[in-house]
């Protein structure tokens, strides 16, 4: 009676889970991941580090969210991953959809304001500008050649300058005349600020100074000819720095919003796309919290199959090979299952 | 020069170029010393001795020579011309520093036919004792043949692909085509081979209802003609489904009058196109950028993509042109720069945002960005099915 009475309870406790969404978003300086619940309404957030590890930063992320969905009673109906490092994430926790950040990004932000006609995007390693009309992607730029348009920038003449990231916004919020600083690439900026410094400007007005010159560098980069309407998003992880709202604010003389998850986006858009998948309860290939405690190994190999001398990368999981893929002519992809779904979800795209 | 005996020839690699030359020099009676596929050690070679502000193409170039000449090649044969792009200079640049470098080797200039006849066809003489004119212009005439064949197979190979019903159908059957093509001699069999081989890409399974972008690809003619150089970036898009025209082929880029053939527009009409936008020559394939845009554009192509190596001016001229071309035409156009980067993820990024805007824009206002996104990731699934069928 006693065995019976708990299958009843394990089954209405089932049914009384509520459905979650998983977004991961593994970029080169931030991982972030994110669960939304049926109305794409935000359950749970987190914002980490990449390190350079990603593999790791995911495993960890995910230690986070298990921890703070402790006794939520949600389960996982899919998985979505985005960022440089989405078809490794995607193969290591069991996506449903992998899909490149700019779409992610669109994706989130229609989603936080529907009506939005340009999306701001400044992250660590690359910026994006993203146009949208009618909620539909008609143009998009993503910065090419130079870091001096990214928040790594920032990140470094904060350490130069011995001021916290974080409390770079309130130093540039408290200029009234921004210093004049060169934009067009880091190492003359950096040499403009240095001269600025030396003959004596303040802190603050260098500080809103360089919000400006990346600003600046971030439009020429990337706006081209481009009509940069309202309503107008900026996000990435560089958005928490209030200065450089003020300066894109300034640069274009419009309003800009900085939506409440802007350092996630990339997460919610790929946790959105994996909620459109619209999959049954069990269909998801999520592979669960558990993979935190695998032990994940990555190296690379040289193939010797023909000429191309390609770089492989392999991913092996307790040893076992998981993926490879790397090559030119996808024959290691079709090697490993895992693998093959890859390549059977993007084609040939490595 | 070496007596044509003790000749080992060699040439930098370009897209299929090496077919061509495989039948000429064949003819020419030439030995013809093949650099090793260009690879990421050719690119290293290339990046190590070329000068740093240099385009990617010399660089790689430069990588070809380094492996050719390790593999025993002594006599490098190199395209020079000129105008305002600094690829005319490639050949004396390369020169000097393999010499600086210790090889031993001649050189050779091959300067365009139309900037003298006979310095083209002396040139050729040193090649090949005793080769009358009469000779040499029938064996180029026969050998070009084959060059166009060896295109148009590239050419149907890029529209056949999208509608593939096995991925990798028309990569094999490309491969079978060009190998019975090669095979062929005299005129009358190139004809019939062109035929056949020609035949082999047709018939491939296709699933023509199956509804497909098309994208044009414009842009610096070494990046559009070396898969390597540019990522395999026609496989990339090819086997998202992807129907790909491109504007710039090696036949229509040697053939001394440019009515290109293969591509299928002179270039007086490509100028004249490009004309409203940019009215005169700004060196290398600037001009030709614009006008083939707009060609794309009128034919109804869903988008374009321009590649360029960083650094080059033509094509920068032609890439701040560009939005102006595309709000006038209505075409959505994707800038790709190619340096000694090895990591595709940048471009493949970029590319699959491409194809999702231009999803989303074949669908109309109607469907939003999120569909338009859904549409793209469910088709590799339709095109896949040897690898679905090995995903058990």
């Amino acid at each position: 009676m006693q065995g019976k009475g708990s299958l009843i309870a394990m089954e209405m406790n089932q049914m009384e889970k509520k459905p979650g969404y998983l977004g991961i978003d593994v970029g080169s300086v931030s991982t972030n991941l994110v669960i939304l619940d049926e109305q794409a309404r935000v359950l749970s957030a987190i914002y980490r580090r990449t390190q350079g590890q990603p593999i790791r930063a995911v495993q960890e992320g995910l230690r986070e969210l298990t921890a703070e969905m402790a006794g939520r009673d949600v389960e996982i109906r899919g998985v979505g991953t985005t960022g440089s490092a989405r078809h490794l994430t995607g193969v290591i926790v069991g996506a449903d959809i992998v899909k490149n950040e700019i779409t992610a990004h669109a994706v989130a932000a229609s989603q936080v304001v529907p009506d939005v006609n340009t999306v701001l995007e400044v992250g660590g390693q690359d910026s994006k500008l993203i146009i949208l009309r009618d909620g539909v992607v008609t143009d998009f730029a993503m910065n090419s050649v130079c870091a001096a348009g990214t928040g790594s920038f920032l990140d470094h003449q904060s350490t130069r300058l011995g001021i916290p990231i974080e409390e770079f916004g309130g130093y540039a919020l408290k200029s009234d005349s921004p210093a004049h600083i060169a934009g067009r690439c880091s190492v003359f900026a950096e040499s403009d600020m240095i001269h600025k410094q030396q003959v004596g400007a303040r802190v603050e007005d260098i500080i809103y100074g360089l919000c400006h010159a990346l600003a600046r560098n971030y439009l020429n980069n990337l706006s081209k000819g481009k009509e940069l309407l309202e309503p107008m998003v900026f996000q990435g992880g560089v958005a928490a720095n209030a200065g450089m709202k003020r300066a894109f604010e300034a640069e274009l003389g419009v309003n800009v919003v900085v939506p409440a998850y802007y350092h996630v986006m990339g997460a919610i858009g790929s946790a959105i796309l994996a909620l459109e998948q619209e999959l049954g309860p069990g269909e998801t290939n999520f592979k669960g919290f558990e993979v935190t405690d695998l032990n994940y190994d990555t190296s690379t190999f040289v193939c010797d199959g023909c000429s191309n001398t390609c770089e492989v990368v392999r991913i092996k999981v307790e040893g076992k090979t998981l993926a490879r893929w790397g090559g030119r002519c996808g024959k290691w992809e079709l090697q490993d299952s895992a693998g093959r779904k890859t390549k059977q979800r993007l084609a040939l795209n490595v | 020069m070496r007596p044509p005996d003790q000749i080992k020839i060699t040439t930098p690699h370009m897209g299929n170029l090496h077919l061509l030359l495989d039948d000429l020099f064949g003819r020419l009676g030439v030995e013809y010393i093949k650099p090793p596929k260009s690879s990421t050690k050719t690119l290293e070679l290339g990046i190590k001795h070329g000068p740093e502000f240099a385009c990617l193409p010399l660089k790689i170039n430069l990588g070809n020579f380094i492996q050719a000449l390790d593999k025993g090649a002594n006599t490098i044969a190199m395209a020079g011309g000129h105008g305002p792009c600094r690829f005319g200079y490639y050949g004396i640049v390369e020169e000097r520093i393999l010499r600086d470098l210790g090889y031993e080797f001649d050189f050779m200039m091959l300067e365009p036919f139309s900037d003298g006849a006979w310095a083209f066809y002396r040139s050729f003489a040193s090649l090949s004792a005793g080769l009358s004119i009469r000779r040499l212009w029938k064996i180029l005439k026969v050998s070009f043949a084959k060059g166009r064949a060896f295109d148009q197979l590239r050419k149907r190979a890029l529209m056949v692909r999208a509608y593939e019903a096995n991925c990798g159908d028309t990569r094999r059957a490309l491969k079978q085509a060009e190998k019975m093509l090669a095979a062929a001699v005299t005129a009358a069999e190139i004809e019939a081979a062109a035929r056949e081989s020609l035949g082999l890409i047709e018939s491939v399974d296709q699933e023509r209802e199956r509804d497909v972008l098309k994208v044009g690809i414009v842009g610096e003619f070494y990046l559009l003609l070396e898969p390597f150089s540019n990522f395999d970036l026609e496989d990339i898009l090819g086997n998202m489904g992807v129907y790909l025209e491109r504007c710039v082929w090696v036949t229509d880029w040697i053939a001394p009058r440019r009515d290109n053939k293969i591509f299928g527009f002179p270039k007086r009409m490509i100028e004249e196109k490009a004309a409203p936008f940019l009215s005169h020559n700004v060196g290398g394939e600037g001009r030709e950028t614009i006008g083939n845009t707009v060609l794309f554009a009128e034919r109804g192509f869903d988008g374009v993509i321009q590649l360029l190596p960083f650094g080059c001016m033509p094509e920068n001229i032609a890439a701040s042109i560009l939005p102006m071309l595309q709000q006038k035409h209505d075409i959505p156009v994707l800038t790709l720069t190619f340096d000694e980067q090895t990591g595709r993820a940048g471009m493949v990024t970029r590319l699959e945002a491409f194809v999702d805007l231009l999803w989303a824009r074949r669908n109309g206002g109607a469907v939003s960005a999120i569909e338009g996104a859904k549409m793209q990731n469910r088709e590799p699934e339709t095109l896949c099915h040897e690898c679905k069928a090995k995903a058990v």
